[in-house]
């Protein structure tokens, strides 16, 4: 498995969430977990994914996002698990 | 699972607190290059260094994606030129021409520095290393992205105070012919003392004789998210203030390391250490200054200072040698000024003082670095900071360094900008009480006797 974290932060509004999936459904992406949160007024959104069996390169994915996040005025990242199970996970 | 309190905690590092991690940088040996021939020496150069690091700047920028972690600089340190260029250099130009044969593989490469035109003299000076040294200043005027440092002392040697001696005269030679850019060039010269081998950050980055063909060594920072830390508890007492810096420096480091083992994977080279340095950068909150006054100082200088310094430096070795496997280079806490907001702020206040510098010195990573100072001061002054700081790097054991830069045609209360990471200084004043007699007696300091070890 392949996991990466998505996160989307910005004002609330609807169908961000369903923009996200609809990508990530048409790259053959599996959602493995979803948690939403407000911190200091703002949306906070994260997605853990397996992209074992993405049909893009985790550029052209983080490149659809980053397009979503545009279009929907949040900031959306793509991250590979590792760097938060490193610094929180002895 | 990680869950969104982790996952915001971490960008929150990253976005706000300037977290990043500072400089991946490649060691390789040149020892495989040398020849008696200086085109062919220079053409084997170009040919290892640019066949090895193809890949280093792309890498560098994939992972720094992938995993949402700026990475700032990608870098190289080669082999002391001195020992690389000795059967082929007669003449301190002849090292010259391999200096301009390393800066254009920088530029190729795409990388802003090689560190390496270096020579290690702690006990003597070959005659090779005594051209490098004396090809210093041309080197560095006539070159853009080239590092250079020289070692004069170690505990295991003593200091050699006929380089000491020289390089006094080199730092004013290298201002000279830099001085239409305030001196630049002593901000890419760097004298040290016990000089680490594996050192990933400049100017002191050298690739040493005891390393592997090629390694991948990794500087992480982070000064910024140690001063957050510290805002959240601000009257804490000193166990809960100790245990802060640790957590957040082990997390810091494990960041590090994560790149570095990527690096290492990706471009094939063996990892080899993390330098886990509090770095700072002229970047709003990106200072160590601001840390020391988190602790409980009104401006860095005040009294105090060493002690949280030291105690800051302490923690954050704790912290961070858990985190990585190997550690080495410089760790601990850098305290540059003219890449320090706080240390700038400090010193134009007026309570931040060379000497109280070189007290702090003794307690952090490095040494005297970054500091402007009058451009009229003497070589045999600039000789007798460096015989200090060395002095200092050999009773404690401890790695000691000089980056300091008289800046020509300027004085106390004037100000320079070098630009970048190097940031700006405000001159500062020396101790101008003649110390010539004493550095120009020749010869070397012998090691102290708790060097005798066997």
């Amino acid at each position: 498995m392949s996991k990466i974290i998505i996160t989307a932060v910005g004002k609330d509004k609807v169908g961000i969430a369903a923009a996200i999936c609809s990508a990530l459904a048409n790259n053959n992406v599996n959602v493995l977990d979803i948690t939403q949160t407000i911190v200091e007024d703002f949306f906070n959104m994260m997605m853990i994914v397996d992209i074992s069996n993405c049909l893009v390169s985790f550029g052209e994915l983080s490149d659809s996002m980053n397009k979503i996040g545009e279009l929907k005025g949040v900031q959306i990242k793509c991250q590979r698990e590792d760097i938060f199970d490193k610094m929180h996970r002895i | 699972m990680i869950n969104i309190t982790e996952v915001i905690e971490t960008n929150k590092m990253i976005e706000q607190e300037n977290l990043d991690v500072r400089t991946i940088t490649m060691g390789i040996s040149l020892l495989d290059c040398a020849t008696d021939d200086l085109d062919k020496t220079c053409e084997n150069i170009y040919n290892k260094i640019t066949g090895l690091t193809r890949n280093l700047v792309q890498t560098g920028e994939d992972i720094s994606r992938e995993f949402g972690i700026p990475i700032v600089n990608k870098r190289i340190s080669v082999t002391p030129i001195a020992i690389v260029g000795s059967s082929c250099c007669k003449t301190p130009h002849d090292y010259v021409q391999i200096c301009k044969t390393l800066d254009k593989i920088a530029a190729e490469v795409g990388i802003n520095f090689i560190g390496g035109y270096s020579a290690i003299v702690s006990k003597g000076m070959t005659k090779s290393d005594e051209m490098l040294i004396r090809s210093i200043p041309e080197a560095l005027s006539c070159t853009e992205r080239i590092c250079s440092s020289i070692n004069v002392g170690s505990t295991k040697t003593g200091i050699n105070m006929d380089a000491v001696r020289l390089l006094g005269d080199i730092i004013k030679e290298t201002a000279e012919m830099t001085k239409d850019r305030d001196s630049l060039g002593c901000a890419k010269l760097v004298v040290l003392c016990n000089a680490p081998d594996d050192n990933p950050f400049m100017a002191g980055a050298f690739h040493g004789v005891s390393e592997a063909d090629a390694i991948i060594n990794v500087g992480v920072s982070g000064p910024g998210v140690v001063k957050y830390a510290l805002e959240q508890i601000p009257d804490a007492n000193f166990e809960v203030l100790c245990e802060t810096i640790k957590k957040t420096a082990f997390k810091i480091t494990r960041v590090g390391q994560l790149v570095a083992q990527e690096a290492s994977r990706r471009l094939g080279v063996p990892f080899g250490i993390i330098d886990l340095s509090l770095a700072p950068t002229p970047a709003i909150g990106d200072s160590v200054a601001d840390i020391l006054e988190r602790i409980g100082l009104e401006r860095t200088g005040a009294p105090g200072t060493t002690a949280a310094l030291a105690l800051l430096n302490d923690q954050v070795k704790k912290g961070g040698v858990m985190a990585s496997s190997y550690v080495g280079g410089l760790s601990g806490a850098f305290i540059p000024v003219s890449e320090d907001q706080g240390m700038i702020d400090a010193v134009e206040a007026g309570a931040l003082t060379i000497e109280k510098l070189e007290a702090m010195t003794c307690v952090c990573s490095v040494g005297l670095d970054m500091i402007a100072i009058p451009g009229d001061t003497k070589a045999t002054t600039i000789a007798g900071i460096i015989a200090d700081e060395s002095a200092i790097g050999m009773i404690n054991q401890k790695t000691t360094a000089v980056r300091i830069i008289p800046v020509i045609g300027k004085c106390v209360g004037e100000s320079v900008e070098f630009g970048g990471l190097l940031g700006h200084a405000p001159v500062m004043p020396v101790n101008n009480f003649d110390c010539s007699l004493f550095v120009n007696r020749g010869g070397r300091i012998p090691s102290p006797i708790h060097s005798f070890k066997n």
